[in-house]
């Protein structure tokens, strides 16, 4: 494939067919080429589209593997906590948690029980995973790679995921501390333990659309952001994090429409009180994950080629 | 390999909205209906759109080294980001064959917290080196940044040029199929600069195509068989090198042509030429004569004209005026057309140079009028001299001590001091 020409040797070679006005002339045909890349305007079939996206998102896995490791890195580094910023993080919203069980708890004239308390924190974490990867993803285009999005090109889904990926390695830090007090606490193994690991596959799956979806979005509208930072805020008041669904009776279903909020329960469930979760809610969750996640991605897209003139 | 081309652009048009976007959700929604009740007459934003590229066509082959040259926005940049996919185009079609890398901005992926060990991989694989490569070429890449001390030191604490150099060293290590580059070889010192251009070389040399847009004429004619003029979004001219700078530098430039001014006195015209005529192309130690043209539109006083030049890097070159040179300041009366010529010796090393005049009152320091730059010109000296200035260097003594020998067995001078080319 390497040939040496002296460059001389190669400017005779060279073919030259311009005119005046700009326009060059009698190019031969381009008929058979190897693995090349024709790029039109003209719009491809979406799925064959689709397909090449993925595939090129395959392609470019150690970037998102290197983007995810700076974005760690980075927020450990020159901090005197280090890791243990991941775990103060869910420690302050299991502590405010506590407080506001215990409120509930003075109200009802009843005891404050273990039970409530491994419950808001099985679902305190997997909610700060939520909330720093939506905040996270929200920001990855428009305001911390914003160089690298009008300069170089690759597919910039890379930002959003590295966002999510980031988060759950938190999370994961914060899940490796949990376990350690469960076993202090000897909480029991059982079977429905398992359902833990597909719940928070569901969870990623939801997050990482509405990632996408929100960090496009923000780049083209700046109140994007605010509106999501507001939603994120808040969010926590409209979701089973410090309470439990069952406490407001029949009305508790029109908490769980909200799509976080099965998962957070069905975790609870397993993890706390050894049950399945509700297999209903629990589907209703993954149909809004698996379409999240598809159109997230296909707005994302869609948008991408527009990304760098509308920063 | 089936074919020989590697990159090819047809019939490119780009679209560009001037002025501000809808960047908040209240612009869109009056956007939006206003469009909705406005249907078929020509909405406020279809004229603020206007065409950054028209009918840019162009064919780079492997092993050959393409550039392309204009004035600031005539659309160079654009053209390279389309090529590197960042921006798509409006209109058109174009084929990329193999793998592409390109220098646009080299430092772009860095994080000013990360060691520049860690940059390196994190930069390598955003222009598109798997881990591996990046592990195997780790040596070479520091070696060739100079930064060996520096390495595991965060980049916030480097030196932009040390920035720019680490960058540099990254990319050029990419290995890529097509390189496109964009004035990448301005950073560094001259040394540095000296190493990318033999690196470019190299990456020529093993059969990648390679794109340069740059202001620097030197460099491209030195590099590229091919070039194309680019002027307000439309191909002028494509061809030899040779051809297209001659082209470019017969052009005025945009600056001399979209002027205006609001002074009492204004620039009517500014003509460099030589013995024979008007001339953008001299050779070093060349004559150089630049006409002034001032025209005064309303009475005025106590005038100078200010002559200075910058080089493509813009180094100030020098600078002089009509007082300094001994003349006294003028007054003009309305209908006035002053005139004067600058004779120059071009002492200068090869390179671009653009001379830039200012008219102005020199008591109270009011600029009535500039042109900046004035012209283009082009000194050429056969590569014996490199940097600004050309002062004649010769070698007029060249000798050998052997110990062996005891003492002095040659002495290379011969009688006019001359050694031949250097």
């Amino acid at each position: 494939m390497t040939t040496l020409k002296p460059i001389t040797e190669l400017s005779q070679t060279a073919t030259v067919a311009a005119t005046r006005d700009g326009s060059l002339t009698a190019r031969p045909s381009l008929a058979q080429m190897g693995d090349s890349r024709q790029l039109s305007t003209e719009p491809a079939g979406w799925l064959s589209g689709i397909r090449d996206q993925l595939q090129e998102l395959y392609k470019y896995r150690e970037l998102l593997y290197m983007i995810t490791y700076r974005d760690v890195r980075v927020r450990y580094k020159q901090s005197i906590m280090g890791f243990m910023w991941a775990i103060f993080m869910p420690i302050l919203i299991v502590m405010s948690g506590i407080v506001v069980r215990y409120a509930y708890a003075l109200a009802a004239h009843r005891q404050l029980e273990m039970s409530d308390l491994a419950s808001v924190a099985v679902k305190s974490i997997p909610w700060a995973f939520v909330v720093s990867s939506i905040r996270f993803g929200c920001n990855s285009l428009a305001q911390s790679n914003r160089e690298l999005v009008t300069k170089i090109y690759f597919p910039k889904e890379i930002f959003p995921l590295a966002s999510v990926l980031s988060s759950l390695f938190d999370f994961g830090v914060a899940t490796a501390a949990l376990i350690v007090i469960f076993a202090v606490l000897r909480v029991h193994v059982n079977a429905n333990l398992l359902w833990a690991p597909i719940i928070l596959v569901v969870m990623v799956t939801l997050v990482a659309g509405i990632s996408m979806l929100v960090a496009a979005a923000s780049l083209f509208f700046r109140d994007v952001r605010y509106i999501v930072e507001l939603l994120l805020t808040f969010g926590i008041f409209f979701t089973p994090v410090f309470y439990d669904v069952d406490m407001f009776g029949r009305k508790g279903k029109w908490l769980l429409l909200n799509p976080v909020a099965p998962l957070l329960e069905g975790l609870s469930a397993c993890v706390t009180q050894g049950k399945p979760p509700d297999i209903y809610w629990f589907s209703y969750s993954l149909a809004w994950a698996v379409v999240m996640l598809l159109g997230g991605y296909a707005f994302f897209k869609h948008l991408e080629p527009a990304f760098a003139e509308s920063i | 390999m089936t074919s020989d081309i590697a990159l090819r652009m047809e019939h490119v048009y780009k679209k560009f909205r001037r002025g501000e976007t809808f960047n908040s959700l209240r612009d869109l929604i009056p956007a939006l209906t206003g469009r909705m009740f406005r249907q078929g007459e020509l909405s406020e934003t279809d004229k603020r759109e206007f065409w950054a590229l028209r009918d840019i066509s162009l064919e780079v082959k492997r092993g050959e080294a393409v550039g392309i040259i204009g004035h600031n926005g005539a659309g160079k940049s654009t053209i390279l980001k389309i090529l590197s996919r960042i921006m798509k185009p409006t209109k058109g079609s174009m084929v990329v064959n193999g793998r592409l890398s390109a220098l646009i901005e080299v430092s772009a992926g860095f994080h000013h917290d990360l060691t520049g060990r860690e940059n390196i991989f994190l930069n390598g694989t955003i222009l598109g080196m798997t881990k591996r490569e990046i592990q195997r070429k780790l040596d070479q890449i520091i070696a060739f940044s100079g930064l060996e001390e520096f390495i595991d030191t965060p980049v916030k604490r480097y030196s932009s040029g040390m920035y720019a150099r680490l960058g540099f060293s990254v990319a050029a290590h990419v290995d890529p199929e097509i390189l496109i580059v964009d004035e990448v070889l301005s950073v560094g010192d001259s040394v540095f600069q000296q190493k990318c251009i033999e690196r470019m070389k190299e990456v020529i040399y093993s059969g990648a195509a390679v794109l340069f847009v740059s202001h620097n004429l030197k460099t491209v004619a030195e590099f590229c068989q091919r070039s194309l003029l680019v002027e307000k979004g439309r191909a002028v001219i494509t061809g030899p090198s040779d051809e297209v700078i001659s082209t470019y530098l017969q052009k005025p430039t945009p600056g001399a042509v979209d002027h205006t001014s609001s002074g009492p006195v204004r620039i009517s015209n500014v003509k460099v030429r030589n013995e024979d005529g008007e001339c953008m192309r001299f050779r070093s130690g060349e004559k150089a004569w630049i006409d002034v043209e001032l025209t005064a539109l309303a009475r005025c006083s106590k005038l100078s004209v200010t002559l200075y030049a910058v080089n493509d890097s813009f180094t100030h070159v020098f600078d002089t005026s009509t007082e300094r040179l001994g003349h006294e300041s003028f007054d003009l009366e309305a209908g006035d057309v002053y005139s004067c010529t600058f004779e120059l010796q071009m002492n200068l090393a090869e390179g671009t140079f653009y001379p830039s005049v200012v008219l102005f009152r020199y008591d109270i320091q009011a600029v009535y009028d500039r042109w900046e730059p004035a012209a283009t010109i082009y000194v050429s000296s056969g590569g014996a001299v490199r940097g600004i200035a050309h002062c004649f260097p010769q070698i007029i003594r060249q000798e050998i001590q052997k110990p062996s020998n005891g003492g002095l067995v040659e002495t290379l001078t011969n009688g006019d001091g001359k050694l031949g080319s250097v």
